[in-house]
């Protein structure tokens, strides 16, 4: 909370600055997420109405309104990724842990999203994970990828 | 041989992007000393940009000088530079700016004197990561050195650039849904009249400009608008930047002259994929248009693909060989445009979700032969009644898909598609 209150005192207390203080709250949030008490603190602080801060929050698929994984893979599900076979990994990462698109592992570390194209057609297929695009992804280099972040959050 | 014809791309991977001083070295800030010490008027400016033909990069190629002066009068103004790039396939704006991000904070200064306005905006697409913190490092670069500020270069000229990082939404690429997401508000475009340029930005005259397009602006103010127009065609002059990629050897972006033919463009990607046969390519992205085989020889500028029912769009251009499904890629492209509808209007909301649902029926062998008219007419129904170009642009390649490929969605009617869908 406290975490909270120095972000917001970064920021003039004016609407323009909306969607870069959820940015911010979301990525200090261990859960990737934009909690109920955060978005009412956000409100009294730019000086909407909740209702108004709610329909911003909810209308942009970066923000989630709901827990998520401490990672967030996002694969690319354009045609152009999906034609260099975006769709296999998507199946891939389905089993692997053990999730359906939209949510999160058991352990709680991975959060499985597609995202709209990424830039990044010239490495098709991409996947960004965290703030990171790989391209060209196989099978293999997500299963690295995934040991490496598991390997990070064990230390 | 094709060759490529750098303006834009000219000293991307030749500098260090985050080096000031490299981008002096190849000139950079030139056209603004050119500008201020020289005492140019921002009608000189508007004037030059209007000699040079030159026409917005994002899409609908509106000419820019022309926009540039019908800007309201008043004395806050605002200028937006759109970085949204969320066309699928699209990635010449991130080269811009990961490769010359001090072109772009240039052609800024010019585009925000020109206008009259002393704040300008970038409007990064949240996911560009890189490309925000490159911008965010050159911008404090060219402000500690004067470039950027208060009284820049000595003068009485004020401009400073802040950056804007989307969220993850398609449509607040489009100019006014851009506004209201600046605004800290959901992104649903405006209904126009009024346009950005009499009441924009907190109502404020504005300027909204894509990345491609500014960095045109520093060569042109520099060499001059007859200099650009040797460049590319009658109606559209100097270069444009293509990403290129799917089926060929070498994916990349190229930037050559308006009215390069297709063919030539594949081949400075390297050629048709090996062992791969040409089947199409979309051309727009996924708000843009199939060509067949018989377009291979067109030249690509605004009008003549226009002519032929095409857009040049955004210039991404996705190469489809036989081993590919037209009928698949359409409807990935629907599931796109399905989720990015922003929900405002009922013609794009419903149409959109009814068109997936009729591109499931089909691919699962539950179509009938109705559908593929229902396809067309639902299309048409959305282009004319939709609010913004999302929803008035699903026709695009719907009705490219089926004029060029009807075969390939007659056989769906026939027997389930090789690949299930939920």
């Amino acid at each position: 909370m406290s975490e909270l209150k120095s972000i917001l005192e970064k920021y003039p207390p004016s609407a323009e600055r909306i969607l870069d203080i959820l940015h911010e709250v979301q990525e200090a949030e261990p859960e990737n997420y934009l909690d109920r008490a955060a978005l009412r603190a956000v409100a009294r602080h730019v000086q909407v109405p909740l209702s108004r801060l709610m329909s911003t929050a909810s209308f942009y698929s970066m923000f989630s309104l709901k827990p998520r994984g401490r990672h967030l893979i996002r694969v690319c599900e354009s045609p152009p990724c999906l034609l260099a076979g975006g769709e296999r990994l998507i199946s891939f990462l389905k089993e692997k842990l053990g999730v359906e698109v939209g949510a999160t592992s058991e352990d709680g570390l991975f959060t499985l999203e597609t995202t709209a194209c990424l830039g990044a057609c010239n490495g098709a297929p991409a996947v960004m994970i965290d703030g990171t695009v790989y391209g060209n992804v196989t099978e293999e280099r997500l299963l690295e990828i995934l040991d490496r972040l598991r390997r990070e959050d064990g230390e | 041989m094709a060759s490529e014809t750098r303006i834009v791309l000219e000293n991307v991977g030749r500098i260090d992007p985050d080096s000031l001083d490299q981008a002096i070295e190849t000139g950079a800030y030139t056209a603004l000393k050119k500008v201020i010490e020289g005492k140019i008027t921002r009608e000189a400016v508007i004037d030059e940009v209007d000699r040079s033909g030159l026409r917005g990069r994002g899409g609908a190629g509106f000419p820019t000088g022309k926009k540039w002066s019908l800007v309201a009068p008043g004395n806050e103004k605002y200028l937006i530079c759109n970085a949204d790039e969320g066309e699928p396939g699209t990635f010449k704006d991130r080269l811009i700016m990961e490769g010359d991000p001090h072109r772009l904070i240039e052609g800024m200064i010019l585009a925000g004197y020109a206008i009259g306005a002393e704040k300008g905006y970038i409007y990064i697409r949240g996911e560009y990561t890189d490309p925000i913190e490159r911008m965010g490092r050159a911008i404090v670069a060219a402000r500690e050195a004067g470039f950027l500020g208060e009284g820049i270069l000595g003068s009485d000229f004020s401009f400073d650039i802040e950056i804007k990082r989307g969220a993850g939404s398609y449509v607040c690429g489009e100019e006014t849904a851009m506004i209201e997401s600046i605004e800290g508000k959901r992104g649903y475009p405006r209904l126009k009249p009024p346009y950005p340029g009499s009441a924009g930005l907190w109502g404020k005259p504005t300027v909204v400009n894509n990345v491609e397009t500014l960095a045109n602006i520093p060569p042109i103010v520099n060499r001059g608008g007859e200099w650009f127009r040797s460049f590319g065609t009658e109606s559209s002059p100097g270069t444009k930047v293509f990403p290129i990629f799917g089926a060929v050897n070498e994916p990349k972006a190229v930037e050559v002259e308006m009215g390069t033919a297709l063919a030539e463009l594949i081949e400075l990607a390297g050629g048709i994929r090996d062992g791969s046969r040409f089947k199409a390519v979309l051309i727009g992205g996924a708000a843009g248009a199939f060509l067949g085989p018989d377009d291979l020889g067109v030249g690509l500028d605004f009008d003549r693909l226009k002519d032929r029912g095409a857009v040049l769009g955004s210039g991404a251009i996705l190469v489809i060989d036989d081993g590919s499904s037209i009928p698949e890629i359409l409807h990935g492209i629907l599931r796109f445009f399905e989720h990015e509808s922003c929900g405002q209007c009922a013609p794009c909301r419903a149409g959109t979700a009814g068109l997936v649902r009729l591109s499931e029926r089909l691919l699962t062998g539950r179509g009938k032969a109705s559908d593929l008219a229902l396809f067309i007419s639902v299309a048409e129904t959305m282009a004319a009644s939709s609010f913004c170009p999302l929803g008035q642009s699903v026709i695009l390649p719907v009705k490219s898909a089926l004029t060029l490929f009807p075969d390939e969605f007659i056989s769906c009617l026939k027997e389930p598609h090789a690949i299930a869908y939920e």
